[in-house]
C-alpha cells in the first residue's frame, strides 16, 4: 500500500515536473535510482565529493557533522578521512577558493552544490556526470552532452578514462550512415564502465541527500501526521453525522 | 465562571457577540461542500500568520543574508524546515481555497444584491493577497524570486509618462536590490497582513449583516409574521434576526456548521500535509526549481514562469502584443471581477435556476481560467500564443455576454422555500 | 426536522472524543513552534567543546579561552597557592562546595579534576562581571593570601579555587565547567568525558 501510494505520488509528480521543465536538455535523461536509505552508497558519494568536487565547488549550507551523522559515519572517522582543510567538525563544507580566482580559471565562479539536486533534479545530475566527451575545441578538451560548452574540466577522467562520442555505421534507407550511439570510454580509467556508473549514482545520491537532508525525517513524520489525521477525521465525521441527524 | 462572564459582559459585549455571530446565528440549512472554503481560508490565514511570525525570527532581510538564512532555517533551526514548508504550502493553499470560494460565489450568485459589498471586500482581499504573495516570493532571494519580481515590477513601466520613474521608485535602486528586499519584507510581514486582517473582518461583518446566501439562492428571511409557527425552525435565533423577519429553513452556525467545518478541516489537512511532508515543491509548482539557486542579477533562468496562482493573469498579459495594452488587459481581468455584482442583472441567484446559456457561459469562463493558468507556465510558442488569445477573449466574453443576457434571462421558477 | 430522540450520551462522547483528539493535535502543532526556539545547529556548533593546550603554561599563569561566548580560565596553580586553600576555609561562604556550581568530579577542596589546574568560568556569580586574577596582590583584599580573584564591579572576592568569601555580594562559588584531560597537555572544555 505504502509503495503503491508512493509510486502514484512519484508518477504524478514526474508528470508535473515534465510539464514545468518542458524546456529541458536536448538529450534524454537516464533515470537515477537514488536511495537515501542506502548509507553505503551515500558514504561513497560523500567520499567522491570531498575528493573530487570540493576543490572548486562548495557546499556552504551543509555542515560536516550533520553529514557524518546522517550518513552514519563516526565523527572521528569523518574528520580524519573526509575533512581536508582542518575545519572544525561543526563547520560548513567550504573551500578556500575565492570567486575571483575561479572566475579567472573557469570564466565563472563554480556554483555551490548544496542545492544543485533541487535545481537540476537527480536524473539530470546522473546523466550529466556520464555525458562528458572529448572535444578539442574546448579549453579543457572536454564538452558535455547535457550541458553544452560547460566551463569545467572532466575532473573524473582518471576514473572514467577518456570518453568519446561514438558512432556506428548502419544501413539506413539503403545508405550507410554514421549513427551516434553514445559516449564510450577508451578504457584508460581506473574504473570499468559499470563501476563508473555506480560511482556516479553514489555521487548523485549524495547530492540528493544534501539538497534535502531532512527528507527521511520529513517523510517519517508525514506518516504519523496522516495517522493522526485519520483518527481525528473519523471522530469529526461521526460527530458531524450525529449532529446533522437533527436536520432534514 | 458565570460571575466572570457577567463581569466581562458588563464591560464588553462578549456573550452577545458570541450569540449573534455563532451560537444563535441563523445559517441556511442547505450548505453543501462548497461552503467550507471560507472557514478553510481563515485556517490558512492563521497558519500563514503564525508560521510567518516564526520565520521572521530567523530570516535575514538583506541581499547577502536572505538566501543563506532560508537555508539556515531549513537545516540548522530545529523543525525550521517544517515551519517553512507550512508557510510555502500555505501560500498556494490560500489561493486554492480562495479560488474555489470565489467560484462558489459565482455559481450561486452570492455577489448579487444585497451582497455586493461582501463581494467587493472579498475582491479586495484577493487583490491584497496577490500583493502579499508576490512580495513574499521575493524574500527567499532565489533566481525565480529575483527575476519574477523583475518582470512584475517592470509591468508598471508600461504606464505612460511616469512608468520608468515609478519602477525606479518601487525598486529604490536601478535594479532589484537589498533596498527592494527590505521594503517588500516590511510590507509582507506587517503592512499587508494588517490590511488583510481588517478586510477579512469587514468581509465577515458585511456577511453577517445581510446573512449567508445558499445553493438555492433563496432568502431565509421572510416577512415578519408571514410564517406559521409550526413551519419555523425549532432553534433559538438571536432576536436581532427574528425581530425584523421570520427566519425559515435555518440552523444555528454553532454547533452544526462548526462540526461540519471541523470534519472538512480534517480532510483539507490530509491534502495540506501530503504537500508539506511528501511533495513540498509540488513538482515545481509550489516551489520552483530555479529558486533553489541564489539570486544572480547577471543571469536570467532559461524559463521564467510565475507561481501557478498568477499564471492565468500572466497568460493574458503575454497574449497581447503591446506592453501597455497587455498590462491594462491583465488588470482589466481583475476589474471585471470587481464589477460582477453590476454586470449580472439577473433576479435569480443560483445557477440551479438559471438559463442553460448562463451555465455554459460560466463553464467556459472556468475552463478559460484553467487553460490560461496552464498556458502561463508554458514557454511562448505560436500555438500557445494563439490559444492564450482565444481564451483571453473567452474570459472577457463571459462578463460582456453576462451583462447582455442577464437582463431578460429565461430562468426557471425559484421555489419559495428551501426544500432540499 | 426529524423527530428521532437525540442520543445525548453518544453526542457527548463524540464531542469529548473529537475535542481530546483535536487538543492532542494542537499540542502536536505547537511542538515545532516551541522546538524552533532551542539553540540551532549554528549555535550548538559555535558552543561546541574547545580544546586547550596547557603544556606551555608557567606555574601561576592564567590562560583565558572562550567557550560558549564566555571567558573560561585555566590557572596552573603553584604549590604555595594550593597551600593557601586550607588557610582561608573559615572565611568562606561555601568551603565544601555544597552548592551545585561544579561537576561532581570537582566537588573537592581544589574544585578541579587535577590539583594543579583550576578551570572555571570567569563570570562573577553576583551580576556577571568578569573578576580580575590577582596572582600576587590579593593580600590587599584578603589578609595573608597572595593569590585570588577580585571582582572590581562590586568587590566580590574568591580564593584560588574560585570559592567565594563570606561578606561579599556574590552568593556562590565560581562555576566550574565540564572538562576533562585528553592527555597531560591537552584539556577539553565543555564535556565531561568518559572519565566522569
Amino acid at each position: 500500500m505504502k509503495t503503491l501510494f508512493r509510486t502514484c505520488i512519484l508518477a504524478a509528480a514526474s508528470l508535473w515536473s515534465v510539464a514545468v521543465l518542458a524546456a529541458g536538455p536536448n538529450i534524454p535523461l537516464d533515470e537515477a535510482k537514488v536511495d537515501l536509505h542506502d548509507k553505503a552508497s551515500l558514504q561513497r558519494g560523500a567520499q567522491l565529493f570531498m575528493n573530487y568536487c570540493l576543490g572548486c565547488h562548495q557546499m556552504q549550507y551543509q555542515r560536516y557533522n550533520r553529514t557524518f551523522n546522517d550518513l552514519e559515519i563516526p565523527l572521528e572517522l569523518g574528520v580524519e578521512n573526509l575533512q581536508f582543510t582542518g575545519e572544525k567538525v561543526g563547520d560548513r563544507i567550504t573551500n578556500n577558493m575565492s570567486a575571483d580566482m575561479a572566475g579567472n580559471w573557469f570564466g565563472t565562479a563554480a556554483p555551490d552544490l548544496t542545492l544543485v539536486s533541487r535545481v537540476r533534479g537527480a536524473d539530470w545530475l546522473y546523466t550529466y556526470f556520464r555525458a562528458f566527451y572529448a572535444d578539442d575545441s574546448r579549453p579543457f578538451g572536454v564538452n558535455n552532452a547535457v550541458f553544452p560548452n560547460v566551463g569545467m574540466p572532466h575532473v573524473l577522467q582518471e576514473l572514467q578514462g577518456v570518453p568519446r562520442k561514438t558512432y556506428e555505421s548502419r544501413m539506413i534507407d539503403g545508405e550507410m550512415q554514421d549513427v551516434y550511439v553514445g559516449i564510450k570510454t577508451d578504457g584508460s580509467g581506473t574504473m570499468s564502465p559499470d563501476e563508473y556508473d555506480q560511482a556516479m549514482l553514489d555521487l548523485t545520491n549524495f547530492l540528493v541527500y544534501t539538497g534535502e537532508p531532512m527528507l527521511l525525517q520529513q517523510r517519517r513524520l508525514g506518516w504519523y501526521v496522516f495517522g493522526f489525521l485519520f483518527v481525528f477525521t473519523v471522530f469529526a465525521w461521526l460527530l458531524k453525522r450525529e449532529f446533522f441527524r437533527d436536520i432534514k | 465562571m458565570g460571575k466572570l462572564v457577567d463581569w466581562i459582559d458588563e464591560r464588553i459585549p462578549m456573550s452577545k457577540t458570541m450569540k449573534i455571530h455563532v451560537t444563535e446565528y441563523p445559517a441556511p440549512k442547505n450548505f453543501n461542500v462548497w461552503y467550507i472554503f471560507g472557514s478553510l481560508a481563515m485556517l490558512v490565514l492563521v497558519n500563514q500568520i503564525l508560521t510567518g511570525i516564526w520565520l521572521t525570527m530567523n530570516y535575514v532581510p538583506t541581499a547577502d543574508g536572505a538566501f543563506r538564512s532560508v537555508e539556515y532555517i531549513m537545516r540548522d533551526v530545529e523543525f525550521g524546515w517544517l515551519l517553512r514548508y507550512m508557510h510555502s504550502t500555505g501560500a498556494s493553499a490560500f489561493f486554492v481555497v480562495v479560488y474555489l470560494h470565489m467560484f462558489r460565489g459565482m455559481m450561486y450568485g452570492s455577489y448579487q444584491k444585497p451582497r455586493e459589498l461582501i463581494w467587493i471586500f472579498g475582491m479586495l482581499i484577493f487583490l491584497v493577497l496577490m500583493a502579499e504573495a508576490f512580495m513574499g516570493y521575493l524574500l527567499p532571494w532565489g533566481q525565480m524570486s529575483y527575476w519574477g519580481a523583475q518582470v512584475i515590477i517592470s509591468l508598471f513601466g508600461a504606464i505612460p509618462w511616469i512608468g520608468d520613474d515609478l519602477t525606479l521608485w518601487i525598486r529604490g535602486d536601478y535594479v532589484i536590490s537589498g533596498a527592494t528586499l527590505n521594503r517588500f519584507f516590511a510590507l509582507h510581514v506587517i503592512a499587508l497582513p494588517l490590511v488583510l486582517v481588517i478586510l477579512v473582518f469587514l468581509h465577515i461583518v458585511a456577511l453577517h449583516e445581510v446573512g449567508s446566501n445558499n445553493p438555492e439562492g433563496i432568502s431565509i428571511k421572510k416577512k415578519k409574521n408571514s410564517v406559521p409557527d409550526e413551519e419555523k425552525p425549532k432553534f433559538k435565533f438571536h432576536h436581532r434576526f427574528t425581530s425584523k423577519y421570520d427566519i425559515v429553513d435555518a440552523i444555528p452556525f454553532y454547533p452544526y456548521y462548526v462540526v461540519k467545518d471541523i470534519f472538512w478541516v480534517g480532510i483539507f489537512l490530509f491534502f495540506f500535509s501530503y504537500v508539506i511532508f511528501f511533495n513540498p515543491a509540488m513538482g515545481g509548482f509550489f516551489l520552483e526549481p530555479p529558486n533553489f539557486e541564489a539570486a544572480n542579477p547577471l543571469k536570467t533562468p532559461e524559463h521564467i514562469a510565475p507561481v501557478w496562482y498568477f499564471t492565468p493573469f500572466y497568460a493574458i498579459l503575454r497574449a497581447v502584443p503591446d506592453k501597455l495594452m497587455g498590462v491594462l488587459l491583465m488588470f482589466g481581468a481583475i476589474v471585471f471581477l470587481f464589477l460582477l455584482p453590476w454586470l449580472d442583472r439577473s433576479k435569480v441567484r443560483s445557477i440551479r435556476y438559471r438559463s442553460t446559456f448562463h451555465k455554459v457561459n460560466l463553464t467556459v469562463f472556468v475552463i478559460s481560467f484553467i487553460v490560461l493558468g496552464y498556458l502561463g507556465v508554458k514557454p511562448v510558442t505560436e500555438v500557445y500564443t494563439f490559444l492564450a488569445r482565444l481564451f483571453t477573449f473567452l474570459y472577457f466574453a463571459f462578463f460582456i455576454l453576462l451583462w447582455f443576457y442577464s437582463k431578460n434571462e429565461k430562468t426557471k421558477p425559484v421555489p419559495e422555500r428551501i426544500t432540499k | 426536522m426529524s423527530n428521532a430522540p437525540v442520543d445525548k450520551g453518544r453526542r457527548r462522547f463524540l464531542t469529548v472524543a473529537t475535542s481530546v483528539v483535536g487538543a492532542a493535535g494542537a499540542v502536536g502543532v505547537a511542538v515545532p513552534f516551541i522546538a524552533s526556539w532551542n539553540p540551532s545547529e549554528r549555535a550548538k556548533n559555535a558552543g561546541a567543546p574547545v580544546e586547550v593546550n596547557i603544556g606551555k603554561a608557567e606555574p601561576g599563569q592564567l590562560i583565558r579561552v572562550e567557550w560558549r561566548g564566555q571567558p573560561v580560565w585555566i590557572v596552573r596553580r603553584t604549590p604555595e597557592m594550593l597551600e593557601s586553600l586550607s588557610l582561608v576555609e573559615d572565611r568562606l561562604r561555601d568551603p565544601n562546595s555544597e552548592e551545585p556550581q561544579q561537576p561532581e568530579y570537582a566537588e573537592n577542596q581544589y574544585r578541579s579534576r587535577r590539583k594543579e589546574y583550576f578551570v572555571a568560568v570567569g563570570i562573577c556569580t553576583h551580576l556577571g562581571c568578569s573578576p580580575q586574577y590577582l596572582e600576587n596582590e590579593f593580600a590587599e583584599q584578603v589578609e595573608g593570601v597572595n593569590a585570588g580573584f577580585f571582582c572590581p564591579c562590586h568587590g566580590s572576592r574568591f580564593d584560588i579555587a574560585g570559592r567565594v568569601f563570606a561578606g561579599v555580594p556574590a552568593p556562590y562559588n565560581l562555576v566550574v565547567p565540564p572538562h576533562y584531560y585528553l592527555d597531560d597537555e591537552n584539556i577539553r572544555i565543555g564535556e565531561d568525558g568518559e572519565q566522569a
